[in-house]
C-alpha cells in the first residue's frame, strides 16, 4: 500500500495562475471547501509573464466598440472555428471581469478622464486591451492571489498532480506529491478544474516556463475526456533570437501597438507585401495611415504589422528563408524609429514598455530606445485543449471541468493577442461556479485504492532502473524533434516521422532512471513529466497530419491553401479501449442566428 | 570553448558543502543557464527554482558571489570568471535543498495584512475614475516580482531574525500600495506601527538597492509610511488638527 496523506474537498483547483485562481476564487466564494495545486510558488504561474493586456469591449478609448465587435473579431482570428457560445459568453462578460479586478485591487493604466486605458492589439478592430505597462499579466495575477488569500482556499504550492482519480466513469479527486519533500497527497473532490496551461515545452524554442508540461491536457485524455483542436498552435511572431540563452522569451505584441515596425534586412517594412485578403478593408494601405492609426486617428486603419499572430509569424519566417534575415537569423522589430514623430520618445517607449526596455538592456545589451530588436518567432500558445461545454466549462467526464489554456473552444485556429487574458478570466470564473453547484448536487467521492497504488508505483518506478537514459536527455531529443518536424511549416512525411519517434521517445520515457531520493528533485520531477509531455506530442502530431489544409495557426506546406470543406469540422482525440490514441471529425457546433448576422455584418 | 567553474551549495538543512563544477559558457549566457547546463549534464538533482527566465515571476533569487541577485537576470560577462562563481541559496530563509529556499513565511506575513477594501464605485457601472498620476505610486510598487530579495537582505531578519516583529521591506511597499491606492477606503497606519514593526527600518535602503525591479522601496514606500505614522501617533499638533478640523 501506498502511503499518502489525504485532504477532502468539494471543488480541487488544479492549476493556480489566472484561471484557477479565478474560479477558486469563485467556487469558495460560492461556500464550497475548496483546494487549490500550484506547480510552483503561489503568483509564479506562467500568467504572470503575459505583457499586453486583457482585451475586453469596454469602449473607453474608442465608444464604436461593443461585445458584437469583439465577438466577430475573435471568430474572424479563429477562422470561424470557434465554439461560438464561448466567444458570444467571452466577448459580453469580459468587461465585467476586468472592472472586478479593479475592485480587488488592480491598477490599470488610466485614460485621461480617469477610465481604464485600453490599447490597440492584432486583430482587434479598436482599442480594446485593459492593461498595464507591458506586465498586464503580473497585474492580473497579483490581485487574484492578494484577493484569494483571505477566503480560506487551501493552498498547495508546489505540488503535482500524476493522475486524476475516477469512479464510474466520475473524477472524485487526484494524487499527486509535493515537490518539496516528494510525500505522495490524495486529494478527493467531487468536481475538479483543470487550469493548467499549456505544452509549450514540447518545443525547443518557446516563450513557456518549464511548468507547461500539458498536465491538464493529459490528465483530462488518460481520465476519458476528449481532447479538440491540437493542432493549432500558436507561434508568437516576436520572441527574442538573440543571445542564444535567451532565445524564444517573449516581446510583447504591445510593442508594435505602440508603432514598432517589422523590417527585414534590406530595410523594408515586408508586411506591406502580404495582406490577407479577409484583413484588406481593415489594414493601412501606407506607413502614413499605420502611424495614424497608433496615435489614435479614428479614420486610420490598423498597420500591417498588427495583422494576426499566425500571419505575422509566416511572413518572418519567409523573409529568413528568402535571406532577408537578420544576422541571428531573424527580423528587426524597430520601436525607436519612432523619435522621428515624436518629442522624448526614449521616455514616452520607457514609459509604455517598461519591461521590454528592461530586459533588452539587461539580457541582450542593446537600447530599445534606440536600436531595432531582432525578432522572430517562438512557441507560444496552444488553442487546442480539454474539449468544455461552452456555458458550463464541464468537459466529457462528470465533475472535471477545464478553463484557459488548457481548455479548448475559445480560439478557434488562432487566438487573438489579448483574449488570453480575459479567457481566463471569464471561463476560470464559469468553471468555479459550475463545479461548486456540480459539487453542491454530488455525493462524496468515492475513492479506489488500487488506483492510487497504481499511480504511486508508476511514479516510483524511475528510481528503480539502472542505467536508463537521463531524463533531460529525452527531453532535449523530444523537444528538438517537434521543433523540425511538428513546427510551423508542416510537411506530411516529417509528421509521420515524428509520429514514429514519438512511439520510440515512449520505450526510452518508460526506462529513464533517475538518482538522488525523492526530496526536491528536479531529474525525477522531469522524468514524471515526459509521459504528459509524450502524450500531447502525439495528440498535437496526429492532429496535425489528418488536417490536410493550411488555416489560421495551422500551416502545411504540402497544403498551403484553405480547403472548404475542412471548415466545417474540428478534430476530436480520444483515448480508445486499448489505450491508443483515437482521431475522429465532428462538426461545428451550431451558430445562432444573431451569430450568423454579426459576422455577416461584419465581414 | 571557454568554461568557467561555479561553486554551488549541495545540502539540506542538516548538511551540505560547496561543490565545484565546471561547465561550457557561451555568448549572452546567465548564470541560470550555467546552473541549467551542470543540472542537465552533472548533477541531474540539483534543486532550483525557476519559472520564466525573464526577470518576472521571482523564483531564482540565490546569492551570487555574496550579491543576492536573479539568476536569470545575471549575465556571466558581468562577474569575474578568473575564479569559481559561488552560488548559494538565500541567507533569511530555512533552506530546503541546494539553492531552494522555505519562503513560505513571506506568504503567511501576507494574510495578516488588511486586505483592499475599495469606496463605493464612481459610476454605476461599477467602476472609478483615477487619474495616471495618482496611480503612478502605487503602480510602482505593484512592480514587485515576489523575489524576496529584499527581504533576505534586510538586516532586520537576516541578522536579527525578528520575523515575529517585523514584515520586512517587501511587506512594507505591499502596504504602501494598498495605502497610496486612491480608491482604498481602509486604514493600515495602526497595524503598521505595532504588529508590523515599521519601527524597526532604521533606513539602511539595502532593501532598493537589491530589488531587481528598482522599486524606490525606502524613499517611495517606507519613508512616507514612517511619516504618515508620526503624523499620526507622535505628532500632538496634527492629532490636535485632525480632531477638530474632523
Ligand atoms: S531600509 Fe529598512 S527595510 Fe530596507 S533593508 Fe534597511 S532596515 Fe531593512
Ligand atoms: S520589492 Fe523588489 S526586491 Fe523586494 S520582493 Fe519585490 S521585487 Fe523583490
Ligand atoms: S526565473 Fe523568473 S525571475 Fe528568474
Amino acid at each position: 500500500m501506498a502511503e499518502y496523506q489525504q485532504f477532502d474537498y468539494d471543488v480541487l483547483v488544479i492549476g493556480a495562475g489566472g484561471a484557477g485562481l479565478r474560479a477558486a476564487i469563485e467556487a469558495s466564494s460560492a461556500g464550497v471547501k475548496v483546494g487549490l495545486i500550484c506547480k510552483s510558488l503561489l503568483g509564479k504561474a506562467h500568467t504572470v509573464m503575459a505583457e499586453g493586456g486583457m482585451a475586453a469591449a469596454m469602449g473607453n478609448v474608442d465608444d464604436r466598440d461593443n461585445w458584437r465587435v469583439h465577438f466577430a473579431d475573435t471568430m474572424r482570428g479563429g477562422q470561424y472555428l470557434n465554439n461560438p457560445r464561448m466567444a458570444e459568453l467571452h466577448a459580453k462578460q469580459a468587461p465585467a471581469r476586468v472592472h472586478e479586478l479593479e475592485a480587488w485591487g488592480a491598477i490599470f493604466d488610466r485614460t485621461k478622464d480617469g477610465k481604464i486605458l485600453q490599447r490597440n492589439f492584432g486583430g482587434h478592430a479598436y482599442p480594446r486591451l485593459a492593461h498595464t505597462g507591458d506586465r498586464t499579466g503580473l497585474e492580473m495575477i497579483r490581485t487574484l492571489q492578494d484577493h484569494g488569500i483571505h477566503l480560506g482556499i487551501d493552498v498547495h504550492m508546489e505540488h503535482t498532480i500524476l493522475d486524476l482519480l475516477t469512479d464510474a466513469g466520475r473524477v472524485t479527486g487526484a494524487f499527486g506529491y509535493d515537490r518539496e519533500r516528494g510525500r505522495f497527497k490524495l486529494f478527493t473532490a467531487k468536481a475538479v478544474v483543470l487550469g493548467t496551461g499549456g505544452i509549450g515545452r514540447v518545443f525547443k524554442i518557446t516563450s513557456n516556463s518549464w511548468e507547461y508540461t500539458g498536465d491538464g491536457q493529459s490528465l483530462a485524455y488518460r481520465a476519458g475526456a476528449a481532447l479538440m483542436d491540437m493542432e493549432f498552435v500558436q507561434f508568437h511572431p516576436t520572441g527574442m533570437v538573440w543571445p542564444p540563452s535567451v532565445r524564444g522569451i517573449l516581446v510583447t505584441e504591445g510593442v508594435r501597438g505602440e508603432g514598432g515596425v517589422l523590417r527585414n534586412s534590406e530595410g523594408k517594412r515586408f508586411m506591406f507585401d502580404d495582406i490577407p485578403a479577409n484583413y484588406k478593408s481593415q489594414t493601412a494601405d501606407t506607413p502614413e495611415e499605420g502611424w495614424r492609426y497608433v496615435i489614435g486617428d479614428k479614420s486610420a486603419r490598423r498597420p500591417p504589422e498588427l495583422l494576426t499572430r499566425d500571419h505575422v509569424a509566416r511572413c518572418i519566417v519567409r523573409e529568413v528563408r528568402e535571406g532577408r534575415g537578420s544576422p541571428h537569423g531573424g527580423v528587426f522589430l524597430d520601436i525607436a524609429w519612432i523619435k522621428e514623430k515624436i518629442p522624448n520618445s526614449a521616455e514616452h517607449i520607457k514609459r509604455k514598455l517598461p519591461s521590454m526596455y528592461h530586459q533588452f538592456k539587461q539580457l541582450a545589451d542593446v537600447d530599445i530606445t534606440q536600436t531595432a530588436m531582432e525578432i522572430g518567432p517562438t512557441m507560444h500558445y496552444v488553442m487546442g485543449g480539454v474539449r468544455v461545454n461552452g456555458d458550463t466549462q464541464m468537459s466529457d467526464v462528470p465533475g472535471l471541468f477545464a478553463a484557459g489554456e488548457c481548455a479548448a473552444g475559445l480560439h478557434g485556429a488562432n487566438r487573438l493577442g489579448g483574449n488570453s487574458l480575459s479567457d481566463l478570466l471569464v471561463f476560470g470564473k464559469l468553471a468555479g461556479e459550475h463545479a461548486a453547484k456540480f459539487a453542491k448536487e454530488s455525493r462524496a467521492a468515492v475513492v479506489n485504492p488500487d488506483q492510487v497504488d497504481r499511480i504511486a508505483r508508476q511514479a516510483l518506478e524511475p528510481f528503480n532502473h539502472t542505467g536508463g537514459v537521463p531524463p533531460y536527455e529525452v527531453q532535449h531529443k523530444l523537444q528538438e524533434m517537434m521543433q523540425n518536424l511538428v513546427g510551423i511549416v508542416r510537411r506530411e512525411e516529417e509528421m509521420r516521422r515524428a509520429i514514429e519517434e514519438l512511439a520510440e521517445m515512449k520505450k526510452l520515457a518508460a526506462n529513464v532512471s533517475v538518482t538522488g531520493n525523492r526530496e526536491y528533485n528536479p531529474g525525477w520531477h522531469t522524468a514524471l513529466d515526459l509521459r504528459n509531455l509524450l502524450t500531447v506530442s502525439e495528440a498535437l502530431a496526429r492532429s496535425a497530419v489528418e488536417r490536410k489544409e493550411s488555416r489560421g495557426a495551422h500551416f502545411r506546406d504540402d497544403y498551403p491553401t484553405k480547403d472548404p470543406e475542412a471548415a466545417k469540422f474540428n478534430q476530436v482525440i480520444r483515448r480508445a479501449q486499448d489505450g491508443s490514441m483515437q482521431l475522429t471529425r465532428e462538426p461545428l457546433p451550431p451558430m445562432t442566428d444573431e451569430m450568423k448576422q454579426i459576422i455577416e455584418e461584419m465581414k | 570553448m571557454a568554461t568557467a567553474t561555479f561553486q554551488i551549495w549541495r545540502g539540506t538543512r542538516e548538511s551540505g558543502e560547496f561543490k565545484d563544477y565546471t561547465t561550457p559558457i557561451s555568448d549572452g549566457m546567465v548564470v541560470l543557464d550555467a546552473v541549467h547546463q551542470i543540472q542537465a549534464e552533472q548533477a541531474n538533482d540539483l534543486a532550483v527554482r525557476w519559472n520564466c527566465k525573464a526577470g518576472k515571476c521571482g523564483s531564482c533569487s540565490a546569492e551570487i558571489n555574496g550579491m543576492p541577485k536573479l539568476m536569470c537576470m545575471t549575465r556571466l560577462n558581468q562577474i569575474p570568471l578568473d575564479k569559481p562563481v559561488r552560488i548559494e541559496p538565500m541567507k533569511t530563509f530555512p533552506l530546503i535543498r541546494d539553492l531552494v529556499t522555505d519562503v513560505s513565511w513571506n506568504f503567511e506575513v501576507k494574510k495578516t495584512i488588511r486586505k483592499f477594501k475599495p469606496r463605493k464605485p464612481d459610476a454605476p457601472d461599477g467602476s472609478w475614475r483615477m487619474s495616471q498620476a495618482d496611480v503612478d505610486r502605487p503602480q510602482e510598487f505593484r512592480k514587485c516580482i515576489e523575489c524576496f530579495l529584499c527581504q533576505d537582505v534586510c538586516h532586520v531578519l537576516r541578522d536579527h531574525h525578528m520575523h515575529g516583529e517585523f514584515i520586512g521591506p517587501r511587506f512594507m511597499i505591499y502596504t504602501a500600495q494598498l495605502e497610496m491606492n486612491p480608491i482604498d477606503a481602509d486604514d493600515r497606519l495602526p497595524d503598521l506601527r505595532k504588529s508590523q514593526g515599521i519601527g524597526l527600518c532604521n533606513i539602511t535602503k539595502c532593501c532598493t538597492k537589491v530589488c531587481p525591479e528598482s522599486i524606490h522601496i525606502t524613499d517611495n514606500g517606507i519613508i512616507p509610511l514612517k511619516e504618515r505614522v508620526v503624523d499620526r501617533f507622535f505628532d500632538p499638533l496634527g492629532r490636535l488638527f485632525r480632531k477638530f478640523g474632523g
